[in-house]
């Protein structure tokens, strides 16, 4: 992981996220209050633009730079979530220079770690930790290997099926839980635009 | 969609701008962190009051900044909640010492960013988080309830008791007090539109209503044919009733609030419907309050609060308040 890697992923997950923004969209209107899509369309655009004054930064500056401009531009609860996983990862020792690949899983791991804490929420409530514990524990089995690149497909899969899997939850977390059995029969927001940013990051270094 | 809007990304900015200069004899606007303070700095022993939210409620909260009420408001984007460095900033501004309690509707984004807000203040600080919405259930198994139109007594309650000398602690017990003995519900006619949505947030016939509607256009109990107000007010009551139980004896503040798009005719007609149905029901009303004071943009529709009174929440109510939307005794 380095800070080019860190702008290219944001300017190839922006696309994917701008493709997919009216599914989103009409996710949330379903079960949420509708702001999902465009608190992380602003958040990536707002990571994307930080390009020229990070480029030329240590990891961990970078790192605390996206975290301070996601916490501070996006706002509702997918700001503090995803400013909550940047600022942590920015708090990992050892990061004058660009890290491996077991180091950035266990930079990933400690920041999805940090987000279930923050948001209270685990595996089963119908949010994006549907998506994003799962994903976790796979990268932990994945970080000691030299092989990696054929477990990222499995990551790919946990992600798909754990975000599918929240079309048929009660939601008890986050705005849709007001909804009750209401929410049933609708995939999460949340879970799905987590989903599309791991499918979009594993690819990418798949092919890389 | 229509609306008075320039382009989307600086709607807020405008908004807030335009806010600061018709209201300049009571509040300042700040920009990057937004947040609304009191023209005059808070008075030293003063404890702080902080609210904020997503916009698209107004006049909730920046309206209700001033004299008797909130020290400062943070504004999210439309219906997004603040980021944690406006609460940041507010308090830094406002405190005076005493103490910052800040007051939190219940939603999953305003309380992380809100928490947030509070680790990164280094002064005294304190929340209370209302939930007053009785149309969802409140069980352990969710997020709870949602705050909705009870957070303006709050303010307004608190806001008092602070002004009248309360300590950080006080002021949270008798917020935390008002909370509980506070149950509202709304009933939405028409969808409102966020901005940069452009479209309305759901779908709904002529002729249908959304009953126990949130304030951000979230589905409630149940979809309906629409009904005569008196209809409507009486199952709204029913479901209070059922939540509150107030004693035959209690006094009551009845509060009916627009959530945008219905005309105080409307409003007044469903307050005095309310006035009849708790009258039969043996439920005093001693206090009122009508209009738009926690809406949901242009949204079609009103929510109706009953809050239980004891003799210091009646006295923290009828104490002066100067705010640009609510003001009496000064």
């Amino acid at each position: 992981m380095s800070v080019s890697f860190l702008i290219s992923q944001a300017k190839g997950v922006q696309k994917v996220i701008d493709e997919n923004s009216a599914e989103i969209e009409v996710l949330d209107q379903k079960i949420g209050d509708g702001d999902h899509i465009f608190n992380i369309q602003r958040g990536l655009k707002l990571v994307v633009e930080l390009e020229d004054s990070i480029k030329d930064l240590p990891l961990a500056k970078a790192l605390n730079m996206i975290a301070m401009k996601v916490l501070s531009g996006i706002g509702g609860s997918s700001g503090a979530l995803f400013g909550t996983f940047f600022m942590t990862m920015a708090k990992s020792p050892d990061l004058d220079k660009d890290v491996d690949f077991n180091k950035a899983c266990e930079m990933i791991i400690s920041g999805i770690k940090a987000m279930k804490e923050r948001g209270k929420a685990d595996v089963g409530e119908k949010t994006m930790m549907d998506v994003l514990i799962p994903v976790s524990e796979k990268l932990n089995e994945l970080k000691n290997e030299s092989e990696f690149k054929s477990g990222l497909n499995e990551v790919i899969k946990i992600a798909e099926e754990r975000m599918l899997s929240t079309k048929d939850m009660l939601a008890t977390k986050g705005r849709a839980s007001f909804l009750g059995e209401r929410a049933k029969g609708h995939i999460d927001p949340g879970a799905r635009s987590s989903q599309l940013i791991i499918d979009t990051i594993c690819k990418s270094v798949i092919n890389n | 969609m229509k609306k008075f809007i320039n382009n989307n990304d600086d709607f807020l900015k405008e908004s807030l701008t335009g806010f600061g200069k018709a209201h300049s004899d009571i509040i300042n606007v700040n920009l990057d962190p937004s947040f609304v303070s009191r023209k005059n700095k808070t008075k030293d022993g003063k404890v702080s009051l902080i609210s904020g939210g997503g916009s698209g409620h107004e006049p909730m909260h920046g309206g209700f900044v001033g004299h008797g009420m909130l020290d400062a408001a943070c504004p999210g984007f439309v219906f997004s909640a603040p980021t944690p460095d406006q609460m940041q900033a507010a308090a830094e501004h406002v405190d005076s010492g005493a103490g910052v309690l800040f007051i939190v509707k219940n939603y999953s984004g305003d309380i992380m960013n809100f928490q947030m807000g509070a680790e990164m203040y280094s002064g005294k600080n304190d929340s209370i988080v209302t939930n007053d919405d009785v149309a969802v259930e409140d069980s352990t198994f969710t997020t709870g309830r949602r705050g909705v139109a009870a957070t303006v007594l709050v303010e307004k309650i608190v806001g008092s008791l602070a002004e009248h000398g309360g300590s950080l602690e006080e002021c949270k017990k008798l917020g935390e007090k008002v909370n509980k003995n506070a149950g509202t519900m709304g009933v939405a006619f028409t969808s409102c539109t966020v901005p940069a949505a452009g479209k309305p947030t759901f779908d709904i016939g002529d002729d249908e209503m959304e009953f126990g509607v949130g304030i951000h256009g979230e589905p409630g109990r149940k979809r309906e044919k629409i009904q005569p107000s008196k209809t409507i007010v009486g199952n709204i009551l029913e479901a209070i009733l059922d939540n509150l139980k107030p004693e035959k004896n209690e006094k009551n503040l009845l509060f009916v609030n627009g959530m945008g798009g219905t005309p105080l005719t409307e409003l007044y007609l469903v307050y005095e419907d309310a006035c009849q149905i708790l009258q039969t029901k043996g439920v005093q009303v001693t206090k009122s309050l009508v209009g738009n004071y926690c809406t949901s943009l242009e949204m079609q529709g009103a929510s109706i609060t009953l809050l239980k009174c004891d003799d210091e929440i009646l006295k923290h109510w009828d104490s002066p308040v100067h705010t640009a939307a609510m003001r009496w005794g000064m």
